[in-house]
């Protein structure tokens, strides 16, 4: 844990710097998630998102809601129950809800379709603030990702309605909205380009977006928890100075279905650590 | 005979010209209206006054269906209205304080769903994209680089209005830029605009040192 401490001071100090050091700090954030990443490889343990995993596999076996049943029956693609994998094929158009869906869509279908819980309330603040821990669904998604970790990103995304997500991702990617005239394509459609120090992926090109897509969930270093796609997904909105999108809408599945089409074939890698 | 086999060939060519444009056509295209209503219940939580956000204008549009690249006519056209919207200072003086400027472009505060009520003035975090300063090192490269900007221009007086102008609204000289219509969209002020314009354009601005 040290490590860590390390990385959360630089990225703190970085946050006041001025002049030259910011710079400097900027490597040494840097080179302290390089030496982190490589003890991760080491010692997969070290990453603090596994006990958020270890805590989703919990939530998961558990009975809840008013059915007080687990979510060990819930199809996550490959058959009721099947987890090893099922986060490599997603998202995934699901015929008994005849949507398109991430991993966190499905476990909030499966929510509600099993264990009968009403999801209205918890979608009001499904995210958690910076400090806090990621909230319940995060965990299992996090667990669920973490059992296709080392697979590839191999989502067929070839149904009609799974085109149409990917193709409407793709859409709304370039799409301009917000006071700010941004769209996605606005920061991620070119290499090399940064905000202030921070590096932004060309996410649809696909040698780029291999190398970070499958990272989520990740433990966020910089917010001392883990995020997940449909939360890193609001945070860009929230610069683009759009509202909270909703979790699991239609909105956030394309673009997550866009960004794993073009990260076809790149590794699964999640949880990952990010800054 | 020549002439007959012309007409043949331009028919037959028409036909098959028909028949690709057919085709391109039958290609399921995404419904402009179906992407506004998907983000209308995606983004339920906002206030009604936000609608004008997911719709964007007409300029957007045309920036989002042609990935920022207009066809001429299109450029044209928003050229056209960018220049129409510039609003300048009544008392026609378009340089303000470069030290309020230097804060409006290092802050990034305002619009956000974060930022309700409005604890602060809006930024123009325009060190998000740009570097502008030696001693800021601390900026982004989706933009040029503004170091020496007023210098370079000699301060002329046409500089300084193509400045003011730029951060008003940069389509009028670059249709589809990726930089936001600071005065337009109602992000910052006329004043705010000004101490920009100072920031770039005075000499006495750490911009030009
Ligand atoms: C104004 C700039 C901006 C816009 C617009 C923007 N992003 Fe981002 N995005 C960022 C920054 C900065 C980061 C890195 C954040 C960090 O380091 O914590 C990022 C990170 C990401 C990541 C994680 C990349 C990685 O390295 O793992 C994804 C995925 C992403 N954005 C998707 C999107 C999508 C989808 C949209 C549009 C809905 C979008 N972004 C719009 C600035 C932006
Ligand atoms: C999201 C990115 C972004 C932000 C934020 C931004 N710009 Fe820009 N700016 C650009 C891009 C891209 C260009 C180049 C295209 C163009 O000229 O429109 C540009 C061009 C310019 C130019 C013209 C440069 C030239 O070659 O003459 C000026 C001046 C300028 N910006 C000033 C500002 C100021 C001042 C701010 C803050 C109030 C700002 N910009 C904020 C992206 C940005």
């Amino acid at each position: 844990m040290k490590s860590l401490r390390t990385i959360v001071a630089a990225i703190a100090l970085l946050g006041t710097a001025t002049f030259d050091r910011a710079a400097a700090q900027q490597d040494a954030v840097e080179r302290e998630l390089e030496k982190y990443r490589q003890m991760m490889k080491a010692d997969p343990w070290s990453n603090p998102a596994l006990l958020d995993a270890d805590d989703g596999e919990a939530l998961w076996k558990k009975p809840a809601g008013p059915n007080n049943v687990s979510l060990e029956k819930c199809d996550l693609g490959k058959g009721p129950g099947v987890v090893d994998g099922a986060f490599a094929a997603l998202p995934k158009y699901f015929a008994d809800a005849d949507r398109v869906m991430d991993t966190e869509t499905r476990i909030l279908w499966c929510r509600e379709k099993l264990q009968g819980i009403d999801n209205s309330e918890f979608l009001k603040n499904p995210h958690p603030g910076g400090g806090a821990r990621v909230k319940e669904v995060g965990r299992i998604a996090t667990w669920i990702a973490s059992k296709s970790a080392g697979m590839k990103f191999a989502a067929k995304l070839d149904h009609p309605k799974e085109v149409d997500a990917v193709e409407v991702g793709k859409v709304l990617f370039n799409r301009r909205m917000g006071p700010f005239d941004f769209a996605c394509t606005t920061c991620h459609a070119d290499s090399g380009k940064r905000i202030r120090l921070q590096p932004l992926p060309f996410l649809s090109k696909p040698e780029e977006a291999k190398k970070v897509v499958g990272e989520w969930p990740a433990y966020r270093v910089s917010s001392t928890h883990v995020m997940t796609m449909q939360h890193r997904v609001l945070d860009c909105f929230w610069q683009m100075r759009m509202h909270r999108v909703q979790m699991g809408s239609e909105v956030s599945n394309a673009l997550i279905a866009y960004m794993v089409k073009t990260a076809e074939g790149g590794d699964v890698a999640a949880p990952g650590m990010k800054r | 005979m020549i002439s007959k086999t012309k007409t043949i060939l331009a028919a037959v060519l028409g036909v098959s010209v028909a028949a690709t444009l057919a085709l391109a056509q039958s290609k399921p295209a995404i419904d402009p209206a179906r992407i506004d209503a998907m983000l209308k219940t995606a983004f339920k939580a906002a206030p009604a006054d936000w609608a004008g956000r997911i719709e964007g204008d007409e300029t957007m549009k045309i920036c989002s269906a042609t990935n920022n690249a207009p066809k001429a006519d299109d450029a044209k056209k928003i050229e056209a209205s960018a220049k129409a919207s510039m609003k300048y200072p009544d008392d026609g003086k378009l340089l303000g304080d470069w030290q309020k400027g230097e804060r409006i472009a290092q802050s990034g505060y305002g619009m956000r769903f974060t930022d309700y009520p409005a604890a602060n003035p809006n930024g123009g975090n325009c060190y998000a994209c740009h570097q502008m300063t030696k001693q800021e090192v601390s900026y982004g490269t989706i933009g040029p680089s503004l170091l020496e900007y007023g210098k370079i221009r000699k301060f002329t007086e046409a500089d300084t209005k193509a400045a003011y102008e730029k951060i008003y609204n940069s389509h009028a000289v670059f249709p589809c830029s990726l930089m936001p219509r600071f005065g337009l969209n109602g992000i910052l002020s006329i004043d705010q605009v000004k101490d920009l314009t100072a920031l770039l354009m005075s000499p006495d601005s750490p911009v030009n040192k």
